[in-house]
C-alpha cells in the first residue's frame, strides 16, 4: 500500500487549472520531490493534500484517510512547513514551537527536549527569546522549519524548505531531513527550485509542468535516461544540419544562444563534431545534471529565484520596502 | 484532552499578544475616552437625556462600541491570519475546527474585556469625581454589564470570525466598517435615549440586537431602561447563540 496516492486529484481557478487529474503514488520512507518552474501547481497540491484547499475534483488517500471525506484524521499524521511565513511575530521563537507542541498535544517533557534539539539544529537557540519580528528572514525561514520538524509526523510536507537560506544551514538541514526519513521510517514530500536540493535528497522525484506529471523517476534514472554526456558547443554561426545527420547524437537543443548535444561517449566522438561545425569559441563536455534533465522535458530552464507570490506576500514586499 | 490543550494554545497566543501589543491596547483606550468626554461632554453642556446628564448616559454605549469594535475587527483580523500569520499553523493542527472557534471567541473576548475593564476603572473615578454623577457603579451594577458585554462579546466576535473566515483577500475589510460595525453602533442608542423614536426610525434599532445589550446595561448601571432586564438579555444570549451556531459551521467550509 503507498502512503499517499492521489487519484485524479484535480484544483481549478477561474481561468486555468492548477492541478490537472493528478496521480501519484509515494512510498512509505521516502524523500519524494515535486519540481517545477514557477506556476505549476507544486503549493497548490501540497495545499490540497494537507486539506487547506479543497480539491475541485478526484481525491487522494494519505496514510489511509481520504483528504476529502477525513480531513480530520489526515492532519493527524502530517506535519508541514509552508512557503508564507505562519508563526506569530509578537511571540518570541521559543513560545511559537511551545504552541505548536500544544497543538499537537505533545507531551510535556517531550516538548522541551524536541524544542531543544529542533533549536540547535537551525542555530536559534541564543535567540530563542526574541520576538519573532526582531529575527531577519533567514531566521524565520529557520524557525518554521524547526517547528514543523519538531512533532515528528509520519508525513511531512514542506514547501521550498531551504528558501533564501545559506549554503551552511541548508547543508545542516538537508542532514536533519535525511536523517529522519531514515531513521523514523518518516516519508518526506518536498517542492524545490533548487537543483542541487532535489538531486541530494530525493529518492525519487516527479517534474510538473502546467499542472501534469511531465516525468517521474529517481534523479539518477532521470540523468540516465537523457543518455550520456552533454556537449555544449559556443560558436558565432554552428551548422546545426550537419550535427543532425550523426547517428550518435541523440538530442540538439539551443540552450541559453548556445547549443547542447546529447550523446554517449563524447569524448571519442568531440573530434568529428568539432570537424563538422568548423570554428567554435568554446567546447564543454559534461554529465548530465537534474538541470538539463529539466530542460529536456519543459523546454525551460529552471530559474532560482523567488516562487510564485501570493497578494499576501507582495503586500508584505510593499510595506517592508517602506 | 488535546482538544483543551489546543483551546488553551488559542486563548493563550491571543492573551499574550495582546498584551505585548500596548499601542493597541492605549488606542482601544484613547478612542471611547473621546467619544464619552467630547461628546458626551459637549452634547452635554446643552442638553440631558431623560434626566441623567450626557456622559453617563452615553457611558454604557461607550462600553458597547469599545466591545463592538474591539470584537468585529478581531474576528475579521483572520482572513489577514490564515494567509500570512499563524492561523494557517493551527488550521493544519490535529484539532476540531469546532475547537479552533472556541479558542479564538475566548481569545476575542478576554481582550474585548481587558478593554471594558479598564473603561469602568475610568468611570469610576469619573463617578466619584463628579463628572458623571448619574451613574451608579456598584460591584452588583458592573457584574451584570460585565455578564451582558461578554455575552455580546461573543456573539460579535462570532460575526468577525464567519465574515472573516469567508472573505479571500482584506479587501472587503472597508465595506465590513462602513456597512456592518457602524450602523451597529448608530442603531444601538448607544448615543441617544430609544423611548420616542420617529417611526422609520424605530424598526432599525429594534432589530439590532445590540440595542438590548445598551439597553441592559443603561438599566443596570442608570437605572433608565426601555426593556426589563432579563428581557434584554434572553435576547443578547439568543443572538450570542445563533451567532456561534453559524460561525460553527462557517468554520468548518473555511478555505485558505
Amino acid at each position: 500500500m503507498h502512503i499517499i496516492e492521489t487519484k485524479n486529484l484535480t484544483k481549478k481557478f477561474e481561468k486555468m487549472t492548477a492541478v490537472d487529474n493528478l496521480n501519484l503514488q509515494i512510498n512509505e520512507g521516502e524523500i519524494f520531490g515535486l519540481l517545477g518552474p514557477n506556476g505549476a501547481g507544486k503549493t497548490t497540491t501540497l495545499l490540497m493534500l494537507v486539506t487547506l484547499k479543497p480539491p475541485t475534483s478526484g481525491t487522494a488517500m494519505i496514510n489511509g484517510f481520504d483528504i476529502v471525506k477525513q480531513p480530520d484524521k489526515v492532519r493527524k499524521s502530517i506535519g508541514i512547513v509552508f512557503q508564507d511565513p505562519s508563526s506569530d511575530e509578537i511571540l518570541t521563537g521559543y513560545e511559537n514551537l511551545k504552541l505548536h507542541g500544544w497543538l499537537y498535544d505533545m507531551p510535556d517533557d517531550l516538548r522541551e527536549e524536541r524544542i531543544k534539539e529542533v533549536l540547535e539544529l537551525v542555530e536559534l537557540t541564543d535567540r530563542k527569546n526574541d520576538r519573532v519580528k526582531k529575527y531577519s528572514g533567514g531566521m524565520r525561514r529557520r524557525l518554521e522549519l524547526a517547528r514543523g520538524l519538531m512533532h515528528h509526523p509520519k508525513i511531512l510536507f514542506l514547501d521550498e524548505p531551504t528558501l533564501g537560506l545559506d549554503p551552511q544551514s541548508r547543508e545542516h538541514i538537508w542532514k536533519y531531513i535525511e536523517n529522519l526519513a531514515k531513521e523514523k521510517n518518516m516519508t518526506i514530500i518536498i517542492t524545490t527550485h533548487y537543483m542541487d536540493e532535489a538531486d541530494k535528497l530525493c529518492d525519487r522525484l516527479a517534474i510538473i509542468d502546467k499542472g501534469k506529471i511531465v516525468v517521474l523517476d529517481s534523479p539518477k534514472q532521470l540523468k540516465k535516461d537523457l543518455g550520456g554526456d552533454i556537449i555544449r558547443l559556443k560558436a558565432k554561426a554552428l551548422d546545426v544540419e550537419a550535427l543532425k545527420n550523426l547517428p550518435y547524437v541523440k538530442n540538439i537543443s539551443p540552450c541559453d544562444g548556445e547549443v547542447c548535444l546529447t550523446l554517449e561517449n563524447a569524448n571519442t566522438h568531440l573530434q568529428e563534431i568539432l570537424k563538422l561545425v568548423g570554428k567554435v569559441d568554446s567546447v564543454e563536455i559534461r554529465s548530465p545534471t537534474l538541470d538539463d534533465v529539466f530542460l529536456h522535458y519543459t523546454g525551460r530552464a529552471m530559474r532560482e529565484g523567488t516562487p510564485e507570490g501570493s497578494w499576501a506576500e507582495k503586500m508584505m514586499n510593499a510595506s517592508e520596502k517602506k | 484532552m488535546s482538544e483543551l490543550k489546543g483551546i488553551y494554545a488559542l486563548w493563550y497566543r491571543e492573551t499574550k499578544v495582546f498584551l505585548r501589543e500596548r499601542s493597541r491596547v492605549i488606542s482601544s483606550i484613547i478612542n471611547p475616552l473621546l467619544w464619552l468626554l467630547i461628546i458626551g461632554g459637549g452634547l452635554g453642556s446643552a442638553v440631558s437625556f431623560e434626566g441623567a446628564d450626557v456622559m453617563s448616559f452615553i457611558f454604557p454605549g461607550v462600553l458597547i462600541q469599545t466591545a463592538l469594535f474591539s470584537s468585529v475587527f478581531f474576528g475579521v483580523y483572520i482572513v489577514w491570519d490564515k494567509k500570512v500569520d499563524f492561523m494557517k499553523e493551527v488550521l493544519v493542527a490535529p484539532m476540531r475546527r469546532t475547537s479552533i472557534f472556541v479558542g479564538k471567541i475566548l481569545g476575542g473576548s478576554t481582550d474585548t474585556l481587558l478593554q471594558v475593564l479598564i473603561l469602568f476603572v475610568i468611570g469610576f473615578i469619573f463617578m466619584i469625581g463628579g463628572i458623571m454623577p448619574g451613574l451608579q457603579l456598584t460591584p452588583f451594577s458592573i457584574l451584570v454589564s460585565l455578564a451582558f458585554l461578554l455575552v455580546v462579546t461573543v456573539g460579535l466576535v462570532s460575526v468577525g470570525l464567519v465574515l472573516g473566515s469567508q472573505m479571500e483577500s482584506p479587501e472587503g475589510f472597508q465595506l465590513i466598517i462602513s456597512f456592518l460595525v457602524f450602523p451597529l453602533f448608530f442603531l444601538s442608542g448607544a448615543l441617544f435615549p430609544i423611548t420616542n423614536l420617529p417611526a422609520w426610525l424605530a424598526p432599525f434599532i429594534f432589530v439590532n440586537p445590540v440595542t438590548y445589550a445598551v439597553d441592559g446595561i443603561r438599566g443596570v448601571l442608570l437605572g433608565i431602561s426601555r426593556f426589563p432586564l432579563l428581557f434584554d438579555f434572553a435576547l443578547v444570549c439568543l443572538f450570542a447563540f445563533i451567532m456561534i451556531l453559524i460561525g460553527t459551521y462557517a468554520f468548518k467550509k473555511m478555505k485558505l
